[in-house]
């Protein structure tokens, strides 16, 4: 076990690696000199751009630029965002907590019920239970997230005015404690029930799938053979074999929910990491944007080692398929 | 002709996949005929702005008096010129590399697979969004960086179909008759190994229409032309007043989407190597 | 058919550990039914050791199956006949009714050891699973395991090992434990040796033998090796196209088999060849259930 952690580590180096070099090409490939790549579109302070050609480096040969750029990151120094008067890495962290806020009870739910849609289908296969689901799951999957957002504004907010439409709480009465926890719980339904469509969309398929195929296993004759009840059979063999694919499918398609969060925050106004995208996007913020990219990267990489590792540990032939190479 | 024979027989027996390609069909040809509707021009400006679907404009107006109908067909112009030619760049890619990889195997398949791993890890429209952001946002543009991150899905596909091929015994016996590895792989492995890279192909239609329409509704697309994404991006403004704006471009993106989905589908059941045994 | 009945050994008043009376079972497909199995009817006392011999096809395992109720319930049926376990009329029962009844006194163990155990539980788990299930008397679930293993001959520490990391021989192994932790007095055993090489295969059976004599066991034997049942088992139920079409003690039905299809079958076993050095070979075409 231990060396297929090493080994996933090492792996995840080596991409993380591979990002930062991805970034550094990115603001080599644009057109023009790479100093507007590295300071955007925003007036700057004069002395400012002179500081950046050397603190980059960007007279020198390119691979001292690399080494330069991977120095600066390695430090913290993702550059300055003018448009917002902060660090860029600063700006980064501060905004995240709101879409951290959004994103990890929508997947929480999302797999939950995704998990339960699907193995409530499995065993009646073939059912309009069954027909209904992969209908809704193919809907999930196909419809554009923001636009579900948009539509979920006008008719939830808008027409029924059941739930407000944008930000994450109501600033106006300038709320406290209880009252704006419940404030933000209101603002948080719509936003996150749009994040949730796609996953519960994903994981209700494959639990399903995964369901239907483990109950007609060997196995599961070995097992009533020895005279164990349906629900034992279900819980202690099916399941705990059956939920090995669902859990990679929910950890792989992490990278996913980001996207759909970021398209998400651009609907709703919701003050997180989307939201700073797009407005570095209309101020051409470029540093933000790589930085955004970089910190977006790297936490896929990081959920999918520990995907990697969590499905290692669900499933003991992973660990000795590694050994056998 | 056999294999359209097939295709035609196996298709029927998905109707949901039939319907699909259908619409398909149909979207093709709005998208080449909308042009020469004057009546339907979507850059018309009028002074009845902001009307509801009515007899005058079927689907609406926006904000300056263009009808939304008019833009709604005309969006499918670059809805499918990105999907098809995104699409065709990330299969013709996919097919090569990942054949190569298939059958020659040794480094150059790790270094593939390295490759494609990677591509898969990172997430694709953040990084799309930052390189259009960055270089441009030219049609041209939008489809190279579209299809690029796309190919290792195809290339995969491929390269296990290639690995399977290259074992069965006619391979063999070709070799024999003294004809070179390289004509081997064009004439005999490819041809045999390629039909379920078809039914990736199309979803890749469907996931880079999507992925433009993310890109237009963040504003990331040309000014000038008509797209979905676009006009959801302008409708967000006037989502209080003028639903329509944001309903129909946004019906017409899900439709799309869903049509290759089901008809993707429907050919990657026709064409799944177990049936043909 | 023709039989050379053999009382066996046991009185009257013991009911045989399991009997079925022309059973029938029919497998429903979207297009048609299919008889996989018609007029069956066999019968396993205390202590006996009874083979049910068949080629691909036969119904042997459908055989095999029924009788602890394992058949897939959408699709197949039972037509007419009875199964009778340990004196209890079995046929209608429902899937609880099976619950309490498998395992004990019928176990079953099944070939190709590696799909029939679950690859994520580690083997000395699913043992227990067995002992907590039919020996509830027992304190020390773990001694008991331990002695099951020591039982199949196969190493202490193979408590904590999963399936895949065993060899074949050693699963089929573990798949006894498994079936002798619910302490049956029939064992039904569903060609346990096909899936092995020549020689684990040979360890498997002085096993099986080994534990009959030691536990009085019965065994049912559904193979298509008939060097094996010779060897192993006093009386031969033949199978062919969904029929028993003999049976009698084993040495009696190979030395003068009646049936031209068992006399095929024998003479192919021994790859016997006939004047032109050709091997025999049995006429018709290869059977499938829907014959």
């Amino acid at each position: 076990m231990r060396s297929y952690i090493l080994s996933r580590l090492g792996w995840g180096v080596l991409i993380v690696f591979a990002i930062l070099v991805l970034n550094f090409l990115i603001v080599h490939m644009v057109p023009g000199d790479p100093l507007d790549a590295l300071l955007g579109d925003f007036p700057v302070p004069p002395g400012y751009a002179e500081q950046i050609r050397t603190e980059f480096g960007l007279d020198k040969p390119l691979s001292t630029q690399l080494g330069l750029y991977l120095v600066n990151l390695l430090q913290g120094n993702l550059g300055f965002s003018f448009a917002n008067r902060m660090p860029v890495l600063d700006l980064i962290l501060a905004r995240v907590g709101p879409t951290l806020l959004l994103m990890l009870p929508a997947l929480f739910f999302a797999a939950v019920f995704g998990i339960i849609l699907g193995v409530t289908a499995a065993p009646r296969a073939g059912s309009v239970q069954d027909s209904a689901l992969t209908a809704l799951s193919l809907f999930g999957y196909s419809v554009p997230i923001f636009w579900l957002g948009q539509m979920l504004v006008i008719v939830f907010a808008i027409n029924l005015g059941w739930l407000p439409v944008q930000g994450m709480m109501n600033i106006r009465d300038q709320l406290t404690g209880f009252d704006a926890v419940l404030s933000v719980l209101r603002h948080l339904v719509l936003p996150a029930f749009s994040v949730m469509i796609f996953y519960i969309a994903i994981v209700s398929r494959v639990a399903r799938a995964s369901v239907s195929e483990a109950l007609h296993h060997d196995y599961v004759l070995t097992a009533k053979a020895k005279g164990l009840s349906s629900r034992t059979i279900l819980w202690r063999h099916v399941l705990p074999n059956a939920m090995i694919p669902v859990v990679t499918v929910i950890g792989y398609n992490f990278g996913h929910s980001l996207t759909g969060a970021i398209l998400v925050e651009t609907v709703f106004a919701w003050p997180g990491i989307g939201n700073l995208f797009i407005t570095s996007i209309t101020n051409r913020d470029y540093p933000v944007l790589q930085g955004i990219f970089l910190l977006a990267a790297v936490s896929v990489v990081v959920i999918n080692i520990f995907t990697d590792l969590l499905y290692a540990v669900l499933d003991p032939r992973v660990r000795a398929n590694h050994e056998a190479r | 002709m056999k294999h359209a024979n097939r295709f035609i027989t196996g298709m029927a027996k998905h109707p949901s996949g039939v319907v699909a390609g259908v619409f398909i069909a149909l979207l093709a040809l709005v998208a080449l005929t909308v042009g020469f509707f004057h009546n339907l021009d979507p850059y018309v400006l009028s002074d009845d702005s902001m009307v509801a679907p009515s007899a005058s404009f079927l689907l609406g107006s926006d904000e300056l008096g263009r009808s939304v109908l008019a833009g709604v067909l005309h969006g499918t112009r670059v809805s499918l010129t990105v999907g098809f030619f995104a699409a065709l760049m990330a299969t013709g890619m996919g097919i090569l590399i990942g054949a190569a990889a298939g059958f020659y195997g040794g480094r150059l398949d790790t270094a593939v697979m390295r490759i494609s791993e990677f591509f898969q890890v990172i997430p694709s429209f953040i990084l799309a969004a930052v390189i259009v952001a960055m270089t441009g946002t030219g049609l041209a543009q939008i489809i190279a960086v579209v299809g690029m991150l796309a190919w290792p899905q195809v290339a995969r596909v491929m390269r296990g179909e290639v690995m399977r091929v290259k074992q069965l015994e006619f391979v063999d016996a070709v070799r024999c008759l003294g004809i070179s590895e390289r004509r081997i792989l064009f004439g005999e492995v490819i041809p045999n190994a390629v039909a379920p890279v078809l039914a990736v192909g199309t979803l890749i239609v469907g996931q880079a229409i999507l992925l433009e329409a993310s890109l237009s509704f963040l504003g990331l697309s040309s000014a000038e032309l008509v797209s979905w994404g676009r006009m959801l991006n302008s409708g967000q403004r006037f989502l209080f007043n003028a639903w329509w704006l944001s309903f129909f471009p946004g019906t017409a993106i899900f439709l799309t989407v869903l049509a290759f989905n089901l008809f993707g589908d429907a050919v990657a059941a026709v064409f799944n190597p177990r049936n043909a045994r | 058919m023709t039989t050379t009945e053999n009382p066996g050994r046991g009185s009257s008043a013991v009911p045989p550990l399991l009997q079925t009376d022309a059973l029938r079972v029919d497998y429903r497909t979207r297009d048609s039914t299919v008889t996989a199995v018609q007029d069956v009817s066999i019968v396993v006392r205390p202590g006996e050791s009874v083979a049910l011999v068949g080629e691909s096809g036969s119904g042997k395992s459908t055989v095999a199956r029924a009788m602890l109720g394992l058949l897939p319930d959408r699709i197949a049926r039972i037509a007419s006949g009875r199964i009778h376990l340990n004196g209890t009329d079995v046929t209608d029962f429902t899937a609880s009714q099976w619950e309490g009844v498998r395992g004990h006194p019928v176990a079953m163990v099944f070939q190709d050891p590696l799909s029939y155990l679950n690859p994520v539980m580690r083997v000395g788990r699913q043992i227990a699973e067995s002992v907590k299930r039919h020996d509830k008397a027992t304190r020390d679930v773990q001694a008991r395991v331990a002695e099951l293993l020591e039982l199949v001959r196969l190493p202490a520490s193979t408590i904590r090992s999963y399936p895949h990391e065993l060899s074949g021989g050693m699963r089929q192994r573990v798949l006894l434990a498994i079936a002798l932790g619910c302490r049956p007095s029939l064992l039904i055993a569903d060609e346990p040796t096909t899936a092995l090489d020549v020689t684990t295969q040979a360890e498997i059976l002085a096993l099986l033998r080994d534990l009959r004599q030691r536990l009085g066991m019965a065994m049912l034997l559904i193979s298509h090796d008939l060097g094996v049942v010779w060897e192993e088992c006093e009386r031969v139920y033949v199978m062919f196209r969904s029929r028993i079409v003999e049976s009698g003690a084993t040495q009696e039905v190979f030395a003068k088999p009646t049936h031209p299809y068992t006399s095929g079958l024998i003479l192919a076993a021994q790859a016997a060849r006939d004047s032109n050095g050709r091997f025999v070979t049995i006429e018709g075409e290869y059977s499938t259930a829907q014959d």
